[in-house]
């Protein structure tokens, strides 16, 4: 089993039709995960690859019946696209698109709370159940399938992340990039949720980095929640404070999301966190109580 | 993206929001002419990308223009260390010249992203001025907070709150709502990620001033504002960042001797992390960018190499769908370019890893591969120490 997709999940492609979108639609493709269309506007009625290109979202999902879909299309329109993959009811929408303005993502992210469409990123690898679907931009070979829920803010870390959980012989039941934006669509929390809920997930990976509070917030909900180990990370322990302008960031964050406030919030919660980079492998061992 | 305290104020004027008359100036003699037009009395304020100014010097009052000239002499060509620059400081090349204020009473007010929320929010408190951030920590029920819900929009009845909140009444809170609601419209219409006013004044004479403003732009927004390019100031850049930047790379100047060539940022730190547990000090944070491609990769090189104090490099490029033999192939073009001696390592994961390996062992430079991240930071601490001893 696995969260969110499986390899009965009918993808489309926003933005199938560029150097990017068409890139890692056949990557997506070629790891099994079943591509049934594309959008392009203006190009509608075209096939890439055999795939049925459209105008519109709406048609694509009237047609093809798909339920996720995977956005490539540069930062300018990305925001339009997800709300155009919300407006046709698609389930799931992916946006890997790095660049996204932030005062798009803030009425973006306001439209989809209040609907039932959920969003990953942007800004984001993307999401995998290894063995059954690839949607995104990860290398699908270091992922194994296994019981291990992996879900992280970072992209190249999760690889290496999910790298030594496959080195440490455990593998994965679904691994979630959420995206290092601001403003993003599902948080730790609501991945978190849905391994908790899964019976096929037997503990969790959970990578952040410094910034914000969101690993704190995590750590809370493991603490009252979580029913499954859980093992972490936080990039930049070593990081030098930045130059940086203003109270306004201080006063909000209030003394949250330094590396050493975050590793103190998970490991107070229960979390075993892996002091080193090199270790997260070994931490959810740790955490599995098979170290 | 940063701009200067006197740009941020041209911005806010144009949004009707009251700031004291001022100019800005680039040498000492136009310091102390512009002081001559504000009737010889003013404010010197040196106009660098941070705060934190006041306490380090960086803003004097002066009496009469020679006064101001001598200031201003001073000021410029110096570097001003605040909390917020960093030991080495930034240098001071612009000065604002500002009519002083009879000051009645200070306020904080700016509006920011508010990340949990996914909202701007408008943060206000009738204790403004240098010590904000104590006020902050110590007594938060002085900071008075307003999320903006981006169906409705600012609304006037929740200004008028907040200006109610932190102690203003009357025609000054009437003022106030209007220069929320400016306020708003600006950091919506300019993409901005922060405006902050600190403090926001009342005058003696009983009028709204904001006496100091910074504003940062968003920078993903900077595709649909060309005008703000013009408005970067280099001089508050380091060069090496500039170059990288140009590039469309992150690149960040450390204090250590281990250049570091990394893709994604979550990665980069945690390969800054890595180094530093092994013993080694890192020269900077570079990200080349999650999909690595060739060109990047050697222009992320030659920016490394001309950092003097580059004694090793380590590469950890996690591709995956790259081809590590394109990514070798990158950094022997920018080594061999650079004449490079220096100790590398390179770890490498993706495709074509093999070919990648053998490419950079016929290459005649100084490398090493190493397949896991610890590996390879224990190795290119070890080269370096050795490289070290034979010199």
């Amino acid at each position: 089993m696995s969260i969110l997709i499986n390899s009965q999940t009918k993808v489309i492609v926003q933005g199938i039709t560029g150097k990017t979108g068409l890139f890692h639609t056949r990557e997506c493709r070629a790891y099994g995960t079943n591509i049934v269309g594309g959008v392009t506007p203006g190009k509608g009625g075209i096939h890439v690859d055999g795939i049925p290109v459209f105008d519109t979202m709406e048609e694509a999902v009237r047609v093809t019946g798909g339920t996720v879909s995977m956005i490539f299309v540069p930062p300018p329109g990305a925001a339009d696209a997800i709300l155009e993959a919300c407006d046709a009811g698609v389930d799931l929408v992916v946006c890997i698109t790095e660049g996204v303005p932030v005062k798009d993502m803030v009425l973006t992210r306001r439209v989809l709370a209040d609907s039932n469409t959920l969003l990953i990123g942007p800004n984001c690898p993307g999401l995998i159940t290894p063995g059954q679907c690839k949607i995104g931009i990860m290398p699908g070979y270091i992922h194994k399938p296994g019981k291990i829920g992996v879900v992280s803010r970072s992209g190249t870390l999760t690889y290496e992340a999910v790298k030594q959980l496959t080195d440490v012989g455990l593998g994965q039941s679904t691994c979630v990039g959420i995206g290092g934006d601001p403003i993003i669509g599902m948080k730790f929390v609501d991945v978190l949720k849905r391994f908790n809920d899964d019976p096929d997930t037997e503990g969790v990976l959970m990578i952040g980095e410094i910034g914000g509070c969101a690993e704190e917030e995590a750590a809370a909900w493991v603490k009252e929640n979580m029913t499954k180990p859980v093992a972490g990370f936080i990039a930049g322990r070593t990081a030098p404070p930045g130059k940086r302008m203003g109270h306004a960031g201080a006063i909000i964050s209030g003394g949250k999301g330094r590396a050493e406030d975050k590793i103190a919030a998970m490991t107070a919660c229960g979390i075993t966190v892996a002091t080193s980079p090199t270790t997260m492998g070994e931490a959810m061992l740790k955490a599995l109580g098979q170290a | 993206m940063n701009i200067h305290e006197y740009q941020a104020k041209e911005i806010l004027s144009a949004y009707d929001i009251p700031v004291p008359r001022g100019r800005v100036a680039v040498t000492a003699d136009q310091v102390e002419r512009k002081a001559k037009m504000l009737g010889g009395r003013c404010v010197v304020k040196a106009q660098i990308y941070a705060g934190g100014r006041g306490k380090a010097g960086g803003v004097q009052v002066a009496y009469h223009p020679e006064q101001a000239h001598e200031i201003a002499k001073e000021m410029f060509g110096k570097r001003l260390v605040t909390p917020q620059t960093g030991p080495e400081g930034l240098k001071v090349r612009r000065i604002l010249v500002e009519e002083t204020v009879e000051v009645g009473r200070e306020y904080y007010l700016s509006i920011a992203l508010d990340r949990e929320s996914s909202r701007y929010c408008f943060i206000a408190s009738a204790e403004g001025g240098v010590n904000i951030e104590e006020v902050a920590a110590t007594t938060p029920e002085k900071i008075h907070k307003l999320f903006i819900d981006p169906y409705t929009g600012l609304r006037g009845y929740q200004a008028r709150r907040l200006a109610h909140a932190i102690g203003l009444e009357g025609s000054v809170a009437e003022d106030c709502v209007q220069l929320i609601l400016n306020l708003y419209r600006c950091c919506l219409d300019k993409d901005c990620s922060l405006i902050e006013i600190n403090p926001l004044v009342v005058t003696k004479a009983g009028w709204l001033l904001a006496l100091d403003a910074k504003i940062n732009f968003d920078d993903n927004a900077l595709f649909r504002h060309w005008e703000y390019h013009e408005m970067q100031d280099y001089s508050q850049m380091e060069p090496l960042e500039i170059s990288a930047g140009k590039f469309d790379l992150a690149y960040i100047k450390l204090d250590g001797n281990i250049g570091c060539m990394v893709n994604g940022a979550g990665l980069a730190m945690a390969t800054l992390d890595v180094l530093k547990e092994k013993g080694g000090e890192p020269a900077n944070f570079l990200d080349v960018g999650g999909g690595a491609t060739r060109e990047k990769v050697a222009e992320a090189f030659r920016i490394i190499l001309q950092d003097k104090d580059v004694k090793g490099v380590f590469v950890n490029i996690f591709g995956g769908i790259m081809r590590c033999d394109v990514i070798a192939q990158g950094i022997i073009e920018a080594a061999g370019d650079s004449q490079c001696l220096l100790p590398i390592v390179v770890r490498m994961d993706g495709s074509q890893v093999e070919e990648g390996k053998s490419l950079l062992a016929n290459s005649g430079l100084n490398v090493q591969c190493a397949d896991f991240l610890g590996e390879g930071a224990e190795r290119i601490v070890a080269m370096l120490k050795e490289f070290e001893e034979a010199e």
